[in-house]
Parts: structure tokens; C-alpha cells; sequence
């Protein structure tokens, strides 16, 4: 029952301990406040940096070069976009040593719409991001995911981007996150820092975690169906739960796929399903042109052209400036349920 | 000669031997026989871009000298720009190297043929990544420089960059995060000023000398004429004396030639402007170190050498265009990329992908 960010915390702790986790920076990261979202309170190598992006994503890499393994954090991806040169060097600098340097580090960012951040805490940074080469990219949806994969990222030997979807960390998830205490309010009063003055506070991590593994690069299918395939990640990945739960009343089955990575992408299992349904939706909220599903669809065209039963389809932000504050301007920018359950509805209806 | 060779000079250094200035003439002489080489190889097709260090080693061979060299914390670390091979050479680089990069074959072992020339990564000396994006550098510095504040001991962060570099954001980045209260950093900045980014004069950039801002920031600070060897020493020498034993930065202006103008793109023709070798020879005639004869004999040997070296980079292969998938990720070196499977290089049951 732990929220997202309980579960990112845990396993950042975790990390310490057992993975070699030295440093877990960026702006308001370390005491006393833990991170905006609360996901670093309480860990020990966690401090706060200057407020300077270049400066976060430059020491990270070269934490990395000096056999450190860092987790650098970017408060919210609006503002890592004039990081995105040093960015493409943490990667294209093993390639361009040929193979003579790795640079083990994660950067974590939060990312996408939903808490009424307008312009500038509403990003989102996917489509972005898959266009640097060499990254390896996850996207939790819930709370034992966010552990897992966090866990896999601090074990990998190469960059990994992990995107928090903001609007979800203080989500709580229906699993439970194995060594998790079974009694929510015991694990809040063990790891969340109390209001007020902290300086005295230190957390109790629960003694059972454990190196559960989400496995970079394995899609989840949540949801089995016959009738269409619905592939997202992140804030949107919900969605799609709740509208395929609902078509299942109008006798609607959907495959929902969870893509958890975006890089390296699962795409066994997106083609597994696209061959048994012939319908397929790519959904996030990235703005759509370049989008990261219109990837996946050209390459679903390319591969299934012949196989698929309609035209497959994206379901993408619109591509406008920003997310405006006022709702009915988050709401015509970024996929909503309706907007969902409407493109779902459709793709499963279409005649042949 | 023998005699000649041990008498040590007047400069105040007792490491300042005879044998130490003609090795440092040596190195300088091979840096700009190497250039020089790589030059003719874009004349004559066997290259394309070229950008280098001549002027920069009256400056760059005595750093090269005393970098502590090794792998790991209790080393140097280095994040160079690239007009820093006389600091590789220094540290036992070799010429033939930086001419297979030049020519950008399969054999080049800093870039396997896909940086341009002058671009090191030697995991082994510390050297770190080398990309053109100007002033980068100095921002990631700061993340080996924290690595051995942590780790303590005497090994130092050494970044150098150009006069127009410190226009980038990245050069305040490291002024910031070297000099955190409680949390400084032993980094030794260095700037080579050769008052030029690519066309731009500095001077119509900015308003105070560059040093000034190292000052502001409270880092011990010296601006020196990086043209001339033995002040290029000494603040060397002091600042990494300071670096290695306060933990804290020490900054460097030098003001630099730059005699083959910004790159090939620009003809990287020879220009008016002071020759630091020559200026260096000068010295050594003066202390009757050497003969002319003696001096032009060094320089003869080294072109030789690179002739050669270059007979022999000309016959080696690119590498085999089915490369390009390696090392995208650290991996195993047999996981790589199959080329001949069917899979997208972003599918995660490729093996480049994973
Ligand atoms: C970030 C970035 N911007 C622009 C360039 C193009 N560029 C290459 S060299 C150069 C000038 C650099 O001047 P300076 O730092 O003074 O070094 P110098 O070449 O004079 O040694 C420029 C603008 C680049 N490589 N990287």
C-alpha cells in the first residue's frame, strides 16, 4: 500500500545499502526537505545542490566517471531541457570511446500533467528523451513498479532516465511491494519525515526489502483481451485500466499493455498482442508530433500492415505551447479518461 | 655536454634541470610535428577536420609533465578541450595515435574512428571523454572533483578549456559547485587565452579579464604568459601544489598563441603570431643547453617519425560501417548488436538494446 514515492524512497534506501548507491543529489533533494515530492527524505547520501541543471547532470556523469554511482535528480523535467547536450555526452561518450568508458547513473525527473502545474510542471519529457540514443528510459505507473525498476536502474552499468509521473507519487498501490510492512500507517510513521522540525528524524527502513527487480526492457500485460491492444505508460497508463474495465461491460476486451520501459522497448510483447488483435492504440501525453508512439506506430505499419484489421491509431497531448492552468485547457491538452475510453471505443467498433 | 646537462638553471626550481627543458622541448616539438602531420593529412585528403594545439605548448607540456598519471581517485582526473594533446603526449601518448584518429580509422584507440582528431578518452590516465561541445567539460569536472573530495588523499580534478568557453554557462557551473562552503573542490582550472572563439574577439565579449571571475569566487588565482615555459611551470606547479594539499581550486589564465588559426576550416594556415617554441629554443641557446644544431636535429627526427607514422595510418581500414551499433551500451563485449538480426537496435530483446 505504499505511495509511489514511499516505494522510489525505499528503494533509493535500499540502494544505498546494498547497490552502492554514493549520491542521491539535485535541488532540495537532501535534508531538510527531501525532495518536493518527499522521495529522498531520510536517505543518508542524499544532499542538495546548487540550482543548477548543467551543473546536476555534469556531476552525475562525472560521479560516474569516477566509479561513483549516482542518482542525480531534475525537480521537475520543464527544467531539463538545457541539460539535454550533456544528456546525449552521458551516453554517446561510450559510444564515442568505443566502449572504454560506462557511465552507471540515473537521473530521475518527474514528469507530465495532473496536479494543475500549468505551463511549467506539466511536461513531459518522452518524447524528448527516446530520441537520445544510448539511455535506457523506464516510466512506473504504480508503486511496486516504481520500486522494481528503480532497483533495476541502480544496478544497470549504463544511464537510465527514470520518469516519475508526478500526478501519481502519492498514489498508493493495491500490491504490496515485497518486504513492505503490511500496515500502512506503521510504514508512514517509519519512513515519512514528520511536519515541522526534522533535524532530530531519522527513518526506519523496513527490514525486509528486498532487490525485487523490474526488469528493464519487459513490458506488463495488465489487462487480456481478443478484441484490441492498448499500449501507454505513466499517468495515461490508468486510463486505459479504467476505460478497458468499463468497455468490458459493453463487451469490449482489450489487451493493456504497461510499457514500464520506453527504452530499450518491449517490443515482443507489443507485437504478440497486435498479431492476436489486430487493433492497436499507442496513448501518452507527450505532445504528438514526433511523438514517441508515433514510433510504435510506423514500425507497426512497417511489420503488420498486411495483419491489421483498422488503422492504427495515437492518442497523444496536443501539440501547443504548454498545459494551460486553467482545467479546461489541461483537459484539452492532455488525454483525459473520456478522451480514452472515446479513442478505445472506437478502435474496438471500427469495421474492417 | 655531460657537464652542461647537470648544472640545474637559476630558475628557482630545483627540479628545473637541463634534462627536464629538453624534454619539454622534445614533447613540444613532437606535439607540433604531429599537428603539422595532421594538417598535411586533410591537404591531402586522408582527413577531414582538423583542430589542434599549436601555440598551446609552452603551456600544455609542463601540465602534461606533472599530472599525477594513473587510473582511479588517487590520480588526476582530466577533462581537456582540443588543443590539449602536448598534455596527453606529455603523459606518454602516442603520436601515431592522434594521426589514426586524424584519419579516423579503426585502429584510432580513443575514438575507434568516430570523434574528430584531438579528441581523447584513456580510462587508464583518468582522461575523460572528450567532446566538442565547448566548455562541457567543466561542468562534468565537477563530478570527479566531488568524487575526490569524498575519497580525500592527493589526487586532483584538472580542467581546461578556451577563453570563449567561459562564455558557456558550464564555466560558472564549476565556479559555483568548486567553491560550496564546506563542500570545495580540488580542481585545477586552467584557460588557455588565445583571444579568439573561432572569429569572435574575446575582448568584444566581455569586459574584465577572465581571471577576475575566479577572484570573485575567492579561488587563488594567477594570470600568466602561457607563451613562455617556465611561467607556465611554476603556476602549474603552484596550483597543483595547492589543489593536491587544500582540496580547494586554484584557477590558471594563460595567454596563448594561436599560430594555425581556429581549425581546418579556416585553412589552418600558419598566422603571425609568437612562436612558443621558438621563444623556448631561444632560452635554451642562451643557456648553452643545446646547439641549433642539436635542436634542429630533434625537429628532423620527430618529422621523420610522423612521415612514417603516416605511411603506416594511411594503409590501415576504416572501421567496418556495421560498427556503429557497438557500444551503445556497456555491455559484455560479445552482447553487442548482431547486425545480421532482424531486430530494431531500440528493441529490448536485441542485444544492443539490453
Ligand atoms: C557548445 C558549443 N558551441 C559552439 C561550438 C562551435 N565552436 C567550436 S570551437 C568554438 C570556439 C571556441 O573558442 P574558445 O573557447 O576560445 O577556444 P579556442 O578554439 O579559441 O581554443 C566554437 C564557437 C561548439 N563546438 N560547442
Amino acid at each position: 500500500m505504499a505511495t509511489m514515492a514511499q516505494a522510489i524512497r525505499m528503494a533509493l534506501a535500499y540502494g544505498e545499502q546494498h547497490l552502492g548507491v554514493t549520491d542521491i543529489f539535485g535541488e532540495d533533494v537532501g535534508p531538510p526537505l527531501g525532495g518536493v515530492f518527499t522521495c529522498t527524505q531520510g536517505l543518508q547520501t542524499a544532499w542538495n545542490s546548487p540550482l543548477d541543471e548543467r551543473g546536476i547532470v555534469g556531476a552525475a556523469i562525472g560521479l560516474a566517471i569516477a566509479g561513483q554511482r549516482p542518482v542525480a535528480e531534475i525537480q521537475f523535467c520543464d527544467y531539463i531541457f538545457n541539460t539535454i547536450d550533456l544528456l546525449k555526452l552521458a551516453t554517446n561518450s561510450t559510444w564515442s570511446s568505443g566502449g572504454e568508458f560506462n557511465f552507471p547513473m540515473v537521473i530521475k525527473t518527474t514528469t507530465g500533467s495532473g496536479v494543475h502545474g500549468s505551463i511549467y510542471h506539466s511536461h513531459s519529457f518522452d518524447a524528448i528523451a527516446t530520441h537520445i540514443p544510448g539511455w535506457k528510459i523506464v516510466y512506473p505507473s504504480n508503486a511496486v513498479d516504481a520500486y522494481g525498476l528503480m532497483i533495476a536502474a541502480l544496478k544497470d552499468s549504463n544511464p537510465v532516465l527514470y520518469l516519475e509521473p508526478k500526478a501519481m507519487l502519492r498514489n498508493k498501490c493495491a500490491e504490496r511491494i515485497p518486504g513492505e510492512p503490511e500496515d500502512e500507517r506503521a510504514l508512514r510513521d517509519m519512513i515519512d519525515a514528520p511536519l515541522g522540525d526534522r533535524k532530530n528524524w531519522k527513518p526506519k527502513w523496513p527490514e525486509g526489502l528486498t532487490d525485487f527487480t523490474v526488469p528493464i526492457g519487459k513490458a506488463k500485460l495488465c489487462r487480456t483481451g481478443a478484441d484490441a491492444t492498448v499500449v501507454s505508460y505513466g499517468r495515461t497508463l490508468p486510463l486505459c485500466l479504467d476505460a478497458a474495465d468499463a468497455l468490458v461491460k459493453e463487451g469490449i476486451h482489450y489487451d493493456v499493455l504497461d510499457l514500464r520501459t520506453l527504452m530499450p522497448y518491449d517490443w515482443d510483447a507489443i507485437a504478440q498482442s497486435i498479431k492476436k488483435t489486430g487493433r492497436v492504440l499507442f496513448v501518452n501525453e507527450d505532445t504528438e508530433i514526433t511523438n514517441f508512439g508515433e514510433h510504435l506506430l510506423r514500425r507497426t505499419v512497417d511489420e503488420f500492415f498486411y495483419e491489421l484489421r483498422v488503422r492504427p491509431r495515437v492518442l497523444a497531448g496536443k501539440h501547443v505551447p504548454g498545459v494551460g492552468m486553467a482545467p479546461t485547457l489541461e483537459d484539452a491538452s492532455v488525454p483525459q479518461l473520456p478522451d480514452v475510453l472515446r479513442e478505445m471505443r472506437e478502435l474496438a467498433t471500427e469495421p474492417e | 655536454m655531460d657537464e652542461r646537462k647537470n648544472r640545474t638553471t637559476q630558475n628557482g626550481m630545483p627540479d628545473w634541470t637541463p634534462q627536464l627543458q629538453l624534454r619539454i622541448h622534445d614533447l613540444m616539438v613532437t606535439t607540433r610535428t604531429v599537428e603539422e602531420q595532421a594538417i598535411r593529412m586533410v591537404r591531402s585528403g586522408d582527413g577531414w577536420f582538423w583542430i589542434g594545439a599549436p601555440g598551446e605548448e609552452a603551456l600544455s607540456a609542463p601540465l602534461g609533465l606533472q599530472v599525477r598519471k594513473g587510473q582511479g581517485l588517487d590520480n588526476d582526473y582530466l577533462h581537456l578541450h582540443y588543443r590539449s594533446s602536448p598534455i596527453v603526449l606529455a603523459m606518454g601518448a602516442q603520436p601515431i595515435d592522434i594521426l589514426r584518429q586524424m584519419g579516423a580509422k579503426a585502429t584510432d584507440p580513443f575514438s575507434r574512428g568516430r570523434n574528430f582528431v584531438n579528441h581523447f578518452a584513456i580510462r587508464k590516465w583518468n582522461v575523460a571523454p572528450m567532446a566538442p561541445t565547448i566548455e562541457t567539460q567543466f561542468s562534468i569536472a565537477i563530478g570527479t572533483g566531488i568524487a575526490q573530495r569524498r575519497h580525500g588523499g592527493t589526487g586532483i580534478t584538472i580542467v581546461n578549456g578556451g577563453d570563449g568557453g567561459t562564455h558557456e554557462g558550464d564555466f560558472a557551473t564549476c565556479l559555483v559547485w568548486s567553491t560550496r562552503p564546506g563542500n570545495e573542490l580540488p580542481i585545477l582550472m586552467v584557460t588557455a587565452n588565445n583571444k579568439y572563439a573561432i572569429s569572435t574577439g574575446s575582448c568584444t565579449q566581455h569586459g574584465t579579464p577572465i581571471v577576475e571571475r575566479a577572484k570573485a569566487f575567492g579561488i587563488p588565482s594567477r594570470s600568466i604568459d602561457g607563451n613562455d615555459v617556465y611561467s607556465s611551470w611554476k603556476a602549474i606547479a603552484e596550483g597543483m601544489e595547492y589543489v593536491r594539499s587544500e582540496r580547494k581550486p586554484f584557477f590558471i589564465e594563460a595567454s596563448v598563441s594561436r599560430l594555425n588559426g581556429h581549425s581546418s576550416s579556416s585553412g589552418a594556415n600558419r598566422v603571425e603570431e609568437e612562436d612558443c617554441i621558438l621563444r623556448f629554443e631561444e632560452k635554451l641557446l642562451h643557456q648553452e643547453l643545446a646547439t641549433r644544431k642539436e635542436l634542429d636535429r630533434v625537429w628532423e627526427k620527430r618529422r621523420e617519425e610522423m612521415a612514417q607514422a603516416y605511411e603506416i595510418v594511411k594503409s590501415e581500414p576504416f572501421p567496418p560501417g556495421e560498427d556503429i551499433y557497438r557500444y551503445i551500451f556497456a555491455e559484455p563485449k560479445d552482447q553487442y548488436y548482431d547486425p545480421g538480426s532482424k531486430s530494431q537496435p531500440g528493441d529490448s530483446n536485441n542485444k544492443g538494446g539490453r
